[in-house]
This record gives C-alpha cells, sequence and structure tokens, in this order.
C-alpha cells in the first residue's frame, strides 16, 4: 500500500466539543453511584427510569411484520400520503375548514429537526423576509434549523425569572416592535425549556397583534397532549390562528407523544390562503427535499398511519397520551409537596403551574453543580429540569438535593 | 424493541459492517480508526452531508461530475452552493466509455479539484471503467492532487460480488488516496424506503478521523438531528450474523444475475429479429441501467405505440425488464429503431 502523499485536504478541521448537555449524558452514565437521577435528558420515562415502548406502538409493529403485502420502496418525496393527511388531521381537527378547502399542504419529514429545517429552507427561498423571532430561552436547537437555512435571528423575550411565569408584556412589546413580515416561532404548548405556556386568551391577543403587524407564525409542535392530556385541547393555540383564515407553518414530531424518537417521524404542514397556491408550495417543498434526502423514512410513518386511521387503536393511543400526562402532573404535584413538607424556603408552586415535560426550577448554576456534585442529579446548568426522570422513589432524593442546594446558600 | 435516539453519528453496529463492505472486511484504516463515518439518509444523504461538508471546509473548491450522471447529483452540490464543473464520461458513439476524454479532464482540472466517480453500475449509463482503466484515472486523479469522491450506491448489484464491485474503490486505497464514500442500501438491500446509507471519509489518522467525525455530525444536527433507527437494525442484523449475511449475498448476487440475464436475453432477441445495429453494448454495460442509444423520438414512439415507458435520454431500467415481457421489449425496439 502507497503511503499518502502531502497533507489531507481536511487537515486544518477543528475538532467540534460535544454539546454540553450530551457530555452530561455521558458522565451520567459512567457515574457509578446507585443512587443518580438523569434530569437533563428530552425523552419521556417511565417511573422506573425506562424508555417507554407505547403498547399500541408494540402492537402496530407486530401487524406491520406480519403483513407479507408491504415492501420498503420509496416513498415519495413528500412521504406517505395516508400519514400526510392523518397529521394534518390531528394537528388541525377532523372538521378544520382549511383541510375542507384543500389550503393544507402537508409533507413528512425527519421528526420535528427534520420539519423545521425544510420549514428554515422553504422560507428563505420563497418568503420576503429573512429574520425568525424566538422565545428568550427556546429549544437549543432552534437556532441553528434557522442559522442552516441562511436566515438571521432574533428574540422575544418570554420567561419572566422573578414570577417563574411569563413575560406576557414582554413578549407583547418585542413582536409590536418586530418588523412588519418578520417570521415568529411559537411553541403550540408545554414549552421548551421552560414549562411556561401562554392561556388560551394570551394566545388570542398574540393572535390579533401578529396578524395585525403581518408576522408570520411558524409553530413548534412537539408536545400535542402532553399538557392537558387532551389532543385537541393542546392543539388550541394553533387552530386560533388557523380559524381565522390566516397562514401559517407548523412543525409536527412523533418523538415523544408516540414514542417514536429513533424512527424520526413528523410532518411539517403549511396553511395557505388558497388551494392553488397550496398546491404550488407542495410542489416547491419537493424541490428542497430532493437534494436533501429525497424522500423520508417508511418506518416511522408506516406506524403512525396505522394508529391514527384505526379507531380502537387511535383511542387506545390517545389514552396512553394521557397517562403519559398524568404522571408528568403528578411528579410535579409530588415535588412540589415534599419540597412544601421539608420547609424548603422559597416559592416553589411553579412546578405545579409549569406544564409538559419541563419546568424551569429556578435553580442557579451553582446550585446545579452543588446537586449534582454532592447528589449525583444531572440537569442542565440552566436550571431544567425533565419531570419524567422523575420517579415516586427518586422525588425524596430530588427534594433533598433542592432543599440542600437552596439552604446551603451556594 | 427500542426506539430511543441514536447517537447524532448512527448506529455504531451498522456504521462498523458498512465501512467493511467499503474498505474490506480487514481493512487497516479501520484497525487504525482512520475511517470518519456517519450514518446517513441513504446515498442522497450521504452526498448532501458531503457537498455541504466541502463548501464548509473547503469554500474555494468545485465539484467535477461526470455527463451524464444521477441527476439529482447537480441538485444535491447547487443546494451545497459547491460550484459545478463536468467531466467526460460517456461515449455516445462506442455507448461505452470516453477514456480519453476524461483523462484529459482529470488532467486540466486545476490541482486539487474534487472528482465525484460512480463506483460501480453507473447510473444513467451503466458504463463502467475497467479495472486497467480505472488503475489509470487513480494514477491521473493522484498526479493532479485531486480529491476521489466515490458514490456507490450498487455494490454487489452490479456483478453479483460486492467485493468485485468495490475494486475501483480498493485500488484507490492502494494508491494511497484519501477517499471519501456514500454508500446505500436502497438496491442492494432493497430497503429503499428506509433510507439507510453511510458517509465516510479516510482522514490522515485516528484524531483527524474524530475531528472530521464531529463536523460532519454538525452538519446533520440542523437537518435531522439524529438519524433513524429502523433501517440500520435491519443490515446491522444481517451483517452481523454469518448465516444471514450468506443468506443475503446470495439474494444480491440472485439479483445481480436475473438483471444480467434480462441484458443477455434483450440482446440476443434484438440479434435473432435481425436487427441492423449493434447492441454489443446491452452486455457490456452493467448494473441496472442500460443506455440504449435510442433517441428522444424513438423513445416516444416506444411509449406512444407500445406503451412501453421509460426517460426519453434512452436509459432502459433493466430492472424492469422481465421473461415475460422481454420479446415484446424487443420487437418493440426494433420497429423503431430498424431503420435507423
Amino acid at each position: 500500500m502507497k503511503p499518502h502523499d502531502g497533507d489531507s485536504v481536511f487537515a486544518h478541521i477543528p475538532h467540534v466539543p460535544e454539546v454540553p448537555l450530551y457530555a452530561m449524558l455521558v458522565a451520567f452514565s459512567k457515574d457509578p453511584t446507585p443512587l443518580k437521577l438523569n434530569l437533563g435528558i428530552g425523552v419521556y420515562r417511565t417511573e422506573d427510569g425506562k424508555p417507554f415502548l407505547l403498547n399500541v406502538v408494540r402492537r402496530v409493529e407486530r401487524l406491520l411484520v406480519n403483513d407479507m403485502s408491504t415492501f420498503k420502496e420509496h416513498l415519495p418525496t413528500t412521504g406517505m400520503a395516508e400519514f400526510n393527511r392523518l397529521s394534518a388531521k390531528l394537528i388541525l381537527g377532523a372538521d378544520s375548514p382549511a383541510i375542507k378547502e384543500n389550503r393544507v399542504t402537508t409533507v413528512q419529514c425527519l421528526s420535528g429537526s427534520g420539519s423545521l429545517r425544510i420549514g428554515a429552507e422553504f422560507l428563505a427561498k420563497h418568503y420576503h423576509h429573512h429574520t425568525v423571532y424566538m422565545s428568550q430561552p427556546t429549544y437549543a436547537n432552534h437556532p441553528n434549523f434557522f442559522n442552516a437555512a441562511g436566515l438571521a435571528i432574533k428574540t422575544y423575550r418570554y420567561y419572566d425569572p422573578g414570577t417563574c411565569g411569563l413575560d406576557f408584556q414582554g413578549m407583547l412589546e418585542d413582536l409590536s416592535s418586530a418588523p412588519s413580515g418578520a417570521i415568529v416561532l411559537l411553541q403550540a404548548c408545554a414549552h421548551n425549556p421552560t414549562g411556561v405556556d401562554p392561556t388560551l386568551p394570551q394566545w388570542q391577543q398574540i393572535r390579533q397583534l401578529m396578524r395585525s403587524k403581518g408576522l408570520f407564525p411558524f409553530f413548534d409542535s412537539a408536545y400535542q397532549g402532553f399538557v392537558s392530556g387532551n389532543l385537541d385541547e393542546d392543539a388550541q393555540s394553533i387552530r386560533l390562528f388557523v380559524a381565522d383564515g390566516g397562514e401559517c407553518i407548523i412543525a409536527q414530531s412523533y418523538s415523544k407523544i408516540m414514542g417514536l424518537y429513533g424512527e424520526r417521524v413528523g410532518a411539517l404542514s403549511i396553511v395557505c390562503k388558497t388551494a392553488e397556491v397550496a398546491s404550488c408550495v407542495e410542489s416547491q417543498l419537493k424541490l428542497v427535499i430532493r437534494p436533501m434526502y429525497n424522500n423520508p423514512p417508511i418506518h416511522g410513518a408506516s406506524i403512525v398511519a396505522a394508529i391514527l386511521k384505526d379507531r380502537d387503536m387511535c383511542n387506545e393511543w390517545s389514552i396512553e397520551v394521557k397517562a403519559m400526562s398524568d404522571r408528568l402532573i403528578s411528579m410535579r404535584r409530588q415535588l412540589f409537596d415534599a419540597l412544601r413538607d421539608k420547609g424548603t424556603p422559597g416559592d416553589w408552586s411553579h412546578i405545579i403551574r409549569h406544564v409538559g415535560m419541563f419546568t424551569f426550577s429556578g435553580l442557579n448554576p451553582k446550585q446545579v453543580a452543588f446537586m449534582n456534585q454532592e447528589y449525583h442529579i444531572y440537569m442542565s446548568s440552566d436550571g431544567r429540569i425533565n419531570m419524567a426522570g422523575l420517579g415516586p422513589q427518586t422525588v425524596p432524593h430530588l427534594a433533598d438535593a433542592i432543599h440542600a442546594a437552596v439552604t446551603i446558600g451556594v | 424493541m427500542n426506539m430511543e435516539y441514536l447517537p447524532m453519528g448512527g448506529s455504531v453496529k451498522m456504521v462498523e459492517e458498512t465501512l467493511k463492505l467499503a474498505y474490506g472486511e480487514t481493512s487497516e484504516f479501520l484497525k487504525d480508526k482512520r475511517i470518519a463515518t456517519v450514518q446517513s439518509l441513504s446515498g442522497t444523504g450521504a452526498c448532501r452531508l458531503f457537498a455541504d461538508f466541502q463548501k464548509r471546509f473547503r469554500p474555494d473548491s468545485q465539484i467535477y461530475i461526470p455527463v451524464p450522471t444521477w441527476a439529482n447529483h447537480h441538485n444535491i452540490w447547487r443546494d451545497a452552493q459547491v460550484p459545478q464543473r463536468t467531466y467526460h464520461y460517456y461515449h455516445p458513439e462506442t455507448k461505452g466509455l470516453d477514456f480519453a476524454g476524461l483523462i484529459d479532464d482529470i488532467k486540466n482540472a486545476p490541482s486539487g479539484s474534487f472528482f465525484l466517480l460512480h463506483a460501480c453500475a453507473h447510473n444513467p449509463t451503466g458504463v463502467d471503467p475497467s479495472e486497467e482503466q480505472w488503475k489509470d484515472i487513480s494514477y491521473q486523479i493522484k498526479g493532479k492532487g485531486h480529491f476521489a469522491f466515490f458514490d456507490m450506491a450498487y455494490q454487489g448489484f452490479a456483478s453479483g460480488d460486492p467485493e468485485k464491485d468495490a475494486k475501483a474503490i480498493r485500488i484507490f486505497l492502494e494508491d494511497g488516496h484519501l477517499i471519501g464514500i456514500s454508500q446505500s442500501y436502497a438496491k442492494n438491500m432493497g430497503l429503499y424506503g428506509q433510507r439507510v446509507g453511510c458517509l465516510s471519509l479516510l482522514c490522515e489518522d485516528e484524531k483527524q478521523a474524530v475531528a472530521v467525525k464531529s463536523q460532519l455530525q454538525q452538519l446533520a444536527r440542523p437537518m435531522y438531528s439524529n438519524p433513524p433507527v429502523h433501517g440500520p437494525l435491519i443490515v446491522s442484523t444481517i451483517l452481523g450474523d454469518p448465516d444471514l449475511k450468506n443468506l443475503w449475498l446470495r439474494e444480491v448476487k440472485e439479483m445481480a444475475d436475473r438483471i444480467i440475464g434480462m441484458r443477455t436475453a434483450l440482446r440476443e432477441n434484438l440479434e435473432k429479429l435481425g436487427s441492423p445495429l449493434s447492441w454489443e453494448h446491452m452486455t457490456n454495460q452493467i448494473g441496472m441501467f442500460c443506455y440504449s442509444g435510442m433517441t428522444p423520438e424513438q423513445v416516444d414512439r416506444l411509449t406512444n405505440e407500445f406503451h412501453i415507458y421509460l426517460t426519453r435520454n434512452g436509459r432502459i431500467s433493466m430492472a424492469g425488464v422481465t421473461t415475460g415481457n422481454v420479446a415484446y421489449l424487443a420487437n418493440a425496439i426494433h420497429e423503431v429503431t430498424k431503420s435507423a
């Protein structure tokens, strides 16, 4: 074998440091302490801390495996038609006028991430305004999708650390001063990382303001059903916007709500003014997708479609979603009660006011580091806790840790 | 059964087995951990990741693409904003390789250019360089310090033997190139819709491979965060089990043999019909596609008069030919070409 002459053309490439959250997860897995807690993950866990494969998904997998009539041929670039149709119905409602009027174009994408990126690329190519406003804070990966598409990022105020709630005034002010036509990224429900959602009246105000300023709504829906346990209820924010006849983009993920994480199943829907526009939009979306990966993976979409189109399975699924949502609420309650019973200084009511999988605990980085060191609690330094990482047996340990961190005056 | 997220770089097991296929079961590069690899969304996704990577780290470079090539190649590098140039490849007169033109273009390209090569079973022409020609191509590319990027979508599917189909790549590795490879399981494992593939870059050493891999992940992250789990599970289960792997090798050979059989049958049928043209290229070409040499007008007649559907560049997908329709097809082709 001849040695290669000269340097590699990529010899100058620096190593990318690991994303802090992932590095933390590695540290957790290497920690030999029996009593350790992983509250930094972004996935749902059972009360034993195990991954949760939904029963209805397991059922469907068996059916799919035994169905000898299926093949693994390429899907169309826009994905599985039935999946797309059912996903639009799920998020917009079965009786949505926008769907009836053929004004919605839906394409299957690689989970929420892929939907966000395809949506961003589409806007970068075809929308006249190239700035996206996102909440401060927001899901860590949000800026990356839009940056990659060449869009500029700005933020709007969202979380008020003083109240551990929504800085509604700040949000309205910042959206008011956004230039007309700017894109605004909104989390449909169960805000990641704060756990703070606007109320429905607040959503109405947001909608009115945005429509009056011609701001373009881009919804990220990754947790439908995880707030109230009811799929329709958790889609209300989006449906308010669609009901006024205006346009919007929606990125849907089935990662958490159907436990399909690694299958990468999601959908991007664009609600347009007319059916003609929707049809053109679909044709243009194909041009974005084709040079990226040609067509989306079939397996996860098959599972989703099988569940959503069958009344019994859909029912079974919604019961399992409610169970997950109930468990999160129960953990919030138990943690709050534990802190109250210990007399931990401070107001911890935000734990039960916050919704969805996450809560911004209000703990500062020093306290988080202390809890990691002394109690082997792993969580992100911004104080975000994944309630799904808790179980009834581990709540006391977390309560002890928080109590110690707060009282020792770290 | 586990549907948890894969790491950003994908399924470790799948990637390991996939590299063995391309680089060789006992490749030193694998032992020395010099290959930066990430699971990709089939071959398309691998090419796109590489194109984005090329844009980011060699922003002044351009990609040389053969004429003709798979149409999406142009779209991929265009969307990655890498300027494209073309190199001679298909020779319409011989319906074979324009070897002289190809070598000329390699020599004339500015040093350090990037060349896209089809490792085997060229799409759309079915024309592959011979082993001797590959050795020459490797030598010329090395002489100009060009970067060779292989798109290998048909390993096993071309000759029926994955080792044989990787010959071009092995020649380049032997000659000391630091290459890049896009691999796909769409055709050779029939996993089309699962989108399973792999992008690999051979680096100088392990340290560089780690750095390059981290950058590839950085490009994948804002595209889809992490790749799908299902397809790779199928691949790693098959390739990780000797019995299943043998079964797969047999099935790949069957697929390849059926295609080769259809090429032979179609050619023989045409010759029996007394076609005035030479159909040698039909059996010289390899893989799924045959560049028949028919004109767009002749193709239109095939469609309108005989209900035979193919692309207007005359490319026949041999997979669509069966023992049940080969005679009909030969007859139709003869009808539209006999007075050519």
